[in-house]
């Protein structure tokens, strides 16, 4: 929507040309700038930029939807209204039905803690028919610590539903579902967008690392914390996700495992 | 007021100058026939030109009297602080949930301003998001505005289901505080229609900054159809502008634009729409140290009328008015139930893990 071209979008020719001519071709270009800076780069007065800024800016808004017209679009056109069951029970309920489809889902947790398998068992569900409870679906697994183990993924099929599971061209058929890739640098694609764009779930799983309450971060308002209180909680170190705060902001949901003794 | 500062096309602009007009009172007494013959432009430029003149002069004259005669003030946009007085006492406030976080508000969040609320992930910015989007529905009789809600999604944390249970929660929580009351309890479960409440919040998905700056400008118009529109939310303001800016300078001219026209639509209809911008956090070194603060810069920080800071004060959540005019710095503990927000409850401490 941003790079739609001011040249399609039927705005009176005299105008429309003068955006061309000043080699401002896509919305993005007109709306990065100031009304007062169109003013002067298009030589045209306030109220002609104006009026421009405001057809194009109504034709690249996206279009609205009301709160009770989400619902009803989910649960009609999406599996399970737009959510991955996971089926565990508790996570589902808190979940409101499963992973969700359009926003970034984080599984961070310690090492060991069951990560991996919780994505093997996540892409197989995705691959299961619906009437199992599944999306039916393909599923691209990225793959950057070399943990994917196709020999896992198989048995975890065949002991949770051994009543699908039962001969090798169903593995087959499940196993072709799954497109592992294993880029070894920093790739060129942002997982955000492929989660907006097309609705589909999309989990990363995150690793972790320590923190003592010496480093923990504070707003200036709330002061120095008196160095005199000794808690026995103040040496405790406790667990904290890697990739820091901005990262955290792009993540929707987080989901932490760890283990309770 | 000098030509120069005139919002017309800067050739025209070099035009008039050319041709020995600097001022607007020179303009005065001038036909549009001649202006068009001596500028050498068409009839219908000098016409504008003439309109864009003379809506400057009537502004200009209006400052310039202000005291001097009552005849003045009927033509002028400035008012009196006696008369906003007035205007401010009847303002109503948006219940956030919590009594004691309404409370450091004054009653709530506030009509016709421009309020920031900023937090770490997962404080609950969006939660709180979703409960005014729904409280400001409450009908007017029951303590509410009984307004409908615009939410401007760009990060896609906006959750349904999580809407339909506040909703819920909240028509139940306000039958059960009425009936306590003793009013007419089917007037009331009329008026308190789940389906409404959904259908009463405007959800627009943003993909980009440039979809951003659209829905901003859309809004004006969008808001002149819809009548009744009583809050705007927008979750969050960051989220686009952190990823995809390189030049800074820009950014904040952008910035400063978009606060700006929030502000005249907070302010523009005395029906007195609430803005609600949600922004993200980073750390910056001042004093010695990594400390916590909103994104966007020293310049963003000037935009907004009201701060809120959401933190966490050891296990439990806490709001803080960092900025305000007309309210004092203070911290109200609140949490994040099933039911949405409310005060603090011993039950809804944070786990230890982050």
């Amino acid at each position: 929507m941003a790079n739609k071209l001011i040249s399609q979008m039927g705005l009176p020719p005299a105008i429309a040309n003068i955006f061309a001519a000043r080699n401002i071709s896509t919305a993005k270009d007109a709306l990065s700038m100031t009304e007062l800076d169109l003013m002067a780069l298009l030589d045209v007065d306030l109220g002609q930029v104006k009026s421009a800024v405001s057809r194009i800016s109504e034709i690249v808004c996206p279009p609205y939807q009301t709160a009770l017209s989400l619902t009803e679009d989910r649960i009609r056109s999406e599996r399970s209204g737009g959510h991955l069951p996971t089926l565990l029970k508790g996570l589902d309920d808190a979940l409101c039905g499963g992973i969700p489809f359009g926003s970034l889902t984080e599984v961070v947790g310690p090492a060991g803690i069951g990560k991996t398998q919780f994505c093997l068992k996540l892409a197989l569900l995705a691959a299961l028919p619906v009437s199992y409870g599944g999306l039916d679906g393909r599923i691209v697994y990225v793959d950057t610590e070399s943990k994917f183990s196709s020999q896992r993924l198989m048995e975890i099929g065949r002991s949770s539903f051994p009543q699908i599971f039962q001969s090798d061209r169903v593995l087959k058929e499940m196993g072709g579902r799954i497109v592992v890739l294993r880029p070894s640098s920093l790739s060129e694609f942002t997982e955000r967008s492929v989660a907006e764009l097309s609705r589909t779930p999309v989990i990363v799983t995150n690793q972790v690392r320590g923190q003592t309450n010496s480093e923990a971060l504070h707003y200036p308002f709330e002061g120095q914390r008196s160095g005199a209180v000794k808690s026995p909680e103040s040496f405790e170190s406790h667990l904290v996700a890697a990739l820091g705060i901005q990262w955290a902001h792009a993540v929707t949901v987080r989901l932490v495992f760890e283990a309770h003794s | 007021m000098e030509i120069s500062n005139l919002p017309i096309s800067p050739s025209h602009r070099g035009k008039l100058l050319a041709a020995g007009y600097t001022t607007l009172a020179s303009l005065s007494s001038i036909s549009p026939v001649q202006l068009a013959q001596e500028l050498n432009i068409a009839l219908q430029e000098a016409y504008d030109i003439l309109k864009v003149t003379s809506e400057s002069r009537n502004f200009e004259s209006c400052n310039e009297g202000l005291g001097e005669g009552a005849s003045l003030f009927s033509h002028s946009r400035a008012k009196t602080a006696w008369d906003m007085l007035s205007e401010e006492r009847s303002l109503r406030h948006i219940t956030t949930g919590s009594q004691k976080f309404d409370a450091i508000l004054g009653g709530g969040i506030h009509c016709s301003e421009v309020t920031e609320i900023g937090g770490a992930p997962g404080i609950g910015k969006t939660q709180l998001g979703i409960q005014l989007a729904v409280n400001v529905q409450i009908p007017v009789d029951y303590g509410g505005l009984g307004g409908k809600a615009v939410y401007i999604d760009t990060e896609g944390s906006f959750m349904v289901e999580r809407a339909y249970q506040i909703a819920e929660a909240c028509i139940s929580n306000t039958l059960d505080k009425f009936n306590f009351q003793g009013m007419d309890m089917r007037a009331c479960q009329e008026k308190m229609q789940l389906n409404n409440f959904l259908s009463n919040i405007f959800y627009f998905r943003i993909c980009s900054y440039t979809e951003q700056i659209a829905v901003i400008n859309y809004l004006e118009k969008f808001l002149e159809e819809q009548k009744n529109v009583k809050i705007i939310i927008i979750d969050s303001i960051t989220f686009h502008f952190r990823q995809d800016f390189d030049d800074l300078a820009l950014r904040t001219r952008v910035l400063s634009g978009i606060s700006l026209k929030l502000m005249k639509l907070a302010k523009k209809y005395c029906l007195s729409v609430s803005v609600l911008l949600f922004n993200q956090v980073t750390t910056k070194f001042t004093e010695g140290s990594f400390q916590l603060t909103l994104a966007l810069g020293d310049s963003w920080s000037h935009a907004c009328t009201n701060r809120i800071i959401l933190y966490w004060n050891g296990d439990e959540r806490h709001a803080y008015i960092d900025k305000s005019p007309s309210l004092p710095s203070a911290a109200a503990p609140f949490s994040v139930t099933c039911e949405g927000i409310r005060d603090a409850l011993p039950q809804y401490k944070r786990a230890r893990t982050t």
